[in-house]
């Protein structure tokens, strides 16, 4: 499989660029979450 | 604080019961696990498939796996300006609060997905063609793409004033999209070593279906994951807006 360095990068490249951006999304949310909840109790409703 | 909702245009009024950020927040947090699960779970099947089980090209051997996340990625970085651009229709024309925070949120998540697409192709292309990159047609409006979401990305967030940002950036969006029918046509309009669409809307597909199911997957897969990033990203904005706005009137108070 003379291809199979392409493969590994293309599929790599996919995985990183996806977990982080899904990955960031997920921390920058829980933490606008978690200081809301700190100065606004009511907000834990929504 | 809108200071224009009174004078938007009757279409805009239902729009903006969907304004409402608790409303907002609510709805998004019931449906984010939905979209993240399946947008995994549909991305790992088609994944899983295109790698194991469909076939090797017979002219392009075990590189036209690459297709599987190439394909997906184009057609979202496409997906996603037009969502940006419509967006930005909302912001420009109805004043939709939330089109606001979408474009910015949108941008990002666009670029990665236009950068994925141009990294994959080139992966392709080395093996393929013999070359990471050559001034195609297609290649180069779908780099043109790319910068339009760097531009839109910087010129969003370039003032003090947020309003002015979010006007300029729309305005860009809008003046941007002549640029999807040049990378939909580009390969019929010049000669091009990209090959055309295998999939269209009136036509068979010219791909065999052991290569279309997990491709089909790989594509629904990567747009639910798209949608929950940005659906993720607008509830963080959503709430550090809500932040900025108590903080603020709390120092006011004092």
């Amino acid at each position: 499989m003379t291809h199979l360095p392409y493969l590994l990068a293309a599929y790599g490249l996919a995985l990183v660029l996806t977990g982080w951006m899904a990955i960031g999304a997920w921390r920058r949310m829980g933490a606008a979450r978690r200081k809301l909840m700190a100065i606004d109790p009511r907000a834990e409703r929504s | 604080m809108e200071i224009a909702s009174n004078a938007q245009p009757s279409g805009g009024r239902n729009l903006h019961r969907f304004a409402n950020p608790g409303q907002f927040l609510r709805l998004s947090g019931r449906i984010l696990p939905f979209l993240a699960v399946s947008a995994l779970v549909l991305t790992g099947i088609g994944v899983f498939g295109g790698l194991f089980m469909a076939p090797a090209d017979y002219q392009q051997g075990d590189a036209v796996r690459i297709i599987y996340i190439h394909v997906p990625s184009a057609w979202l970085a496409s997906s996603a300006y037009m969502g940006l651009a419509i967006a930005s229709l909302f912001s420009l024309v109805w004043r939709h609060p939330l089109a606001d925070l979408a474009a910015v949120e949108i941008g990002p998540v666009g670029a990665a997905a236009t950068a994925l697409c141009l990294a994959t192709g080139s992966l392709w292309g080395k093996p393929m063609w013999g070359a990471w990159w050559v001034w195609d047609a297609r290649l180069t409006s779908v780099l043109v793409l790319f910068f339009l979401y760097l531009g839109h990305i910087g010129l969003i967030r370039a003032f003090d004033d947020p309003q002015r940002g979010y006007r300029a950036g729309a305005i860009l969006a809008l003046v941007g999209v002549v640029n999807l029918p040049i990378i939909k046509f580009s390969v019929e309009w010049w000669n091009s070593l990209h090959q055309p669409a295998s999939i269209t809307l009136t036509g068979a597909p010219t791909i065999a279906g052991s290569m279309l199911w997990p491709l089909a997957f790989c594509a629904l897969g990567f747009t639910l994951g798209f949608a929950a990033i940005v659906t993720a990203r607008l509830r963080a904005a959503v709430m550090e807006r809500r932040i900025r706005a108590l903080l603020l009137a709390r120092a006011q108070e004092a």
